[in-house]
């Protein structure tokens, strides 16, 4: 029988030449996350074990991207207690500051991620880098602890489903319909313990942000992982970045596969999760009437280049409603500096528009735009859940960036052919 | 390990947002982390809860983000034992490192919140209100965790050995 591109690459670094859906395995590990938040459970654990050191000081990252500009004085604290372990340690990926973004979006920019590699993360959405062919998952701090001081860790080996993806795509809809598609079809346990294999000629079309944003929500559908397969647009991506070598793993032909799902995607439509789970899934179509407070564009599964220039592109030469904020997050200073070099830090003050500074901020309620009692937002983030965006009785309605732009100017959830 | 309480009832897909909202995780202290833990759907739970209850909830529980403050505020109410339909894959992984025992049981619709609950952790064996029901079995790689007394003790016996 033949293995999956996350079997095989499971299978690579236990030092098996095969492995099954099922098994657990004891594996290595290319690369060790944590953040803000993370982190300080993480090193409480460190001294707990009494640890000497970290195994490799050049695989453990520290991205202090969530509570930051730090938000309050326990924040502060926090990132210091991190700064002063990685000053210690000799930590080379500590990212604080103007050296930091979106930890997901800022580790394969930085080159820190590539195919075939095994990435764990104190972060549900590290299996973000799925799209770039590696096995990437989230963890909690402790297995965190074990993997920064072993450089391994134990995995039960996922099953997989298969999304083959066809048709061509509709102007304006991208990644992030297509991923809120599919957990609306399946159901936020509908991959539970499962790798999400994508595949196809649609998948292809897509560009690399694109697929970002599409292995960042695995975990919304239950998911260990997301994964794609190496072609010449990830290839052109590690050129730029990375200037470590790869390997570029495929799944077998007689490969083991729980579920295998055909979708078209001409037929997605606008697809947006209304409170309060992210398989929630409607078309903007159906929801014209509901007023919107707060419109964010950002975060891990959407604060790219793509999104940025989409929004731009709706944004330019128009108004965000009044009584309607509107709050953009480039995920990474590079991000952030393209952005403004290509004008649409222009076209966004024009609109009215607020920049933040790269940061998770409102995504998880931290700080940077929280919502009242009874606020509604759109967001182009990955969760909706009762309260995550600020008061238990406030809203979050997941979108795509044309969707989150066309909103802004209307004050109301709308699609970009009803703004332009 | 035999455990004994009074059951509180949550649905499905309860996220770790609710069981720790974000805003307070720049905290570490689990006192403090247990003093919010399922504010948003209801903010009596750390008030009203006793050590030693025990929570019953539907499907994928512990859904959601990392964060390992969501076990750690259960276990600050000296809360035991979560048993539920399925349960989300990082929470679990979470909940056994952090002395949170799990069960995996399709108990929600035969009890009642406030009932009196009965469980052999060891053998799965669950009593409450006449029924007897038997959990899925802990995976035997987890109990074999459990009887190291968990990765962290796990670990640390590695570094010193």
């Amino acid at each position: 029988m033949g293995m999956t591109i996350t079997e095989k690459i499971l299978a690579a670094h236990a030092d098996k030449s095969f492995v099954e859906a099922g098994e657990i395995v004891d594996a290595r590990i290319d690369l060790a996350m944590a953040n803000d938040i993370t982190a300080p459970l993480s090193l409480e654990e460190f001294e707990k074990v009494g640890a000497r050191t970290v195994f490799d000081p050049e695989k453990v990252v520290f991205v202090l991207d969530h509570f930051t500009p730090n938000k309050d004085i326990l924040s502060a604290e926090n990132c210091k207690k991190i700064r002063e372990f990685s000053k210690k340690h000799n930590i080379v990926n500590f990212f604080e500051g103007g050296q930091c973004g979106i930890e997901h979006a800022l580790l394969p920019e930085k080159g820190l991620v590539v195919a075939g590699d095994l990435v764990i993360g104190a972060d549900s959405h590290t299996c973000t880098y799925g799209a770039l062919g590696a096995f990437s998952t989230g963890v909690g701090s402790t297995d965190l602890t074990y993997g920064m001081v072993t450089g391994r860790i134990w995995l039960k080996v996922p099953d997989s489903i298969k999304f083959h993806c066809h048709g061509k795509w509709p102007k304006w809809i991208t990644g992030k319909e297509l991923v809120l598609y599919i957990i609306g079809m399946i159901g936020v346990d509908g991959a539970l313990y499962s790798a999400m294999e994508y595949t196809g000629e649609a998948i292809a079309a897509l560009s690399m942000d694109s697929r970002f944003s599409i292995a960042n929500m695995a975990i919304e559908a239950g998911g260990k992982n997301g994964i794609f397969h190496v072609d010449d647009k990830t290839k052109a991506y590690m050129k730029e970045h990375a200037a470590r070598p790869y390997k570029a793993y495929e799944s077998d032909t007689d490969a083991s596969y729980r579920d295998v799902f055909e979708i078209d995607v001409a037929k997605i439509g606008f697809s947006v999760a209304c409170p309060s789970l992210p398989s929630n899934v409607k078309d903007a179509g159906e929801l014209g009437k509901i007023d919107i407070d707060q419109v964010v564009i950002g975060s891990c599964t959407n604060g790219r280049l793509e999104d940025l220039e989409m929004a731009a592109s709706i944004l330019k030469g128009k108004k965000v409603a009044k009584y309607t904020r509107c709050i953009i997050i480039p995920a990474t200073p590079a991000i952030y500096g393209e952005a403004m070099r290509r004008g649409y830090f222009q076209t966004f003050l024009d609109a009215g528009c607020i920049i933040s500074p790269p940061t998770c901020g409102p995504c998880l309620g931290g700080h940077m735009g929280i919502l009242a009692k009874g606020e509604r937002a759109v967001a182009t983030t990955n969760r909706n859940f009762i309260g995550r965006m600020g008061h238990p009785e406030s809203e979050v309605y997941l979108a795509g960036p044309a969707v989150a732009a066309a909103t802004a100017i209307k004050g109301k959830i709308a699609r970009p052919e009803e703004v332009i | 390990m035999i455990l004994q309480g009074k059951i509180w009832k949550f649905g499905d897909n309860i996220d770790t947002d609710i069981i720790i909202p974000a805003k307070y995780l720049a905290h570490t202290d689990p006192k403090v982390l247990g003093e919010h833990c399922m504010e948003p759907l209801a903010p009596d739970f750390p008030k009203k809860v006793k050590a030693g209850d025990i929570i019953v909830s539907g499907t994928n529980f512990g859904c959601g983000s990392s964060r390992e403050h969501a076990p750690i505020a259960i276990t600050a109410l000296g809360i035991p034992l979560v048993i539920a339909k399925t349960f989300a894959r990082i929470f679990y992984r979470n909940a056994f490192n952090k002395g949170l025992a799990l069960l995996e049981a399709d108990i929600y619709d035969l009890v009642h919140d406030g009932d009196e609950i009965d469980v052999d952790v060891a053998t799965g064996i669950i009593r409450c209100g006449g029924n007897e029901v038997k959990a899925k079995p802990i995976p035997p790689f987890m109990v074999e965790l459990i009887n190291e007394g968990g990765l962290i003790n796990y670990l640390k016996k590695k570094l010193e050995g």
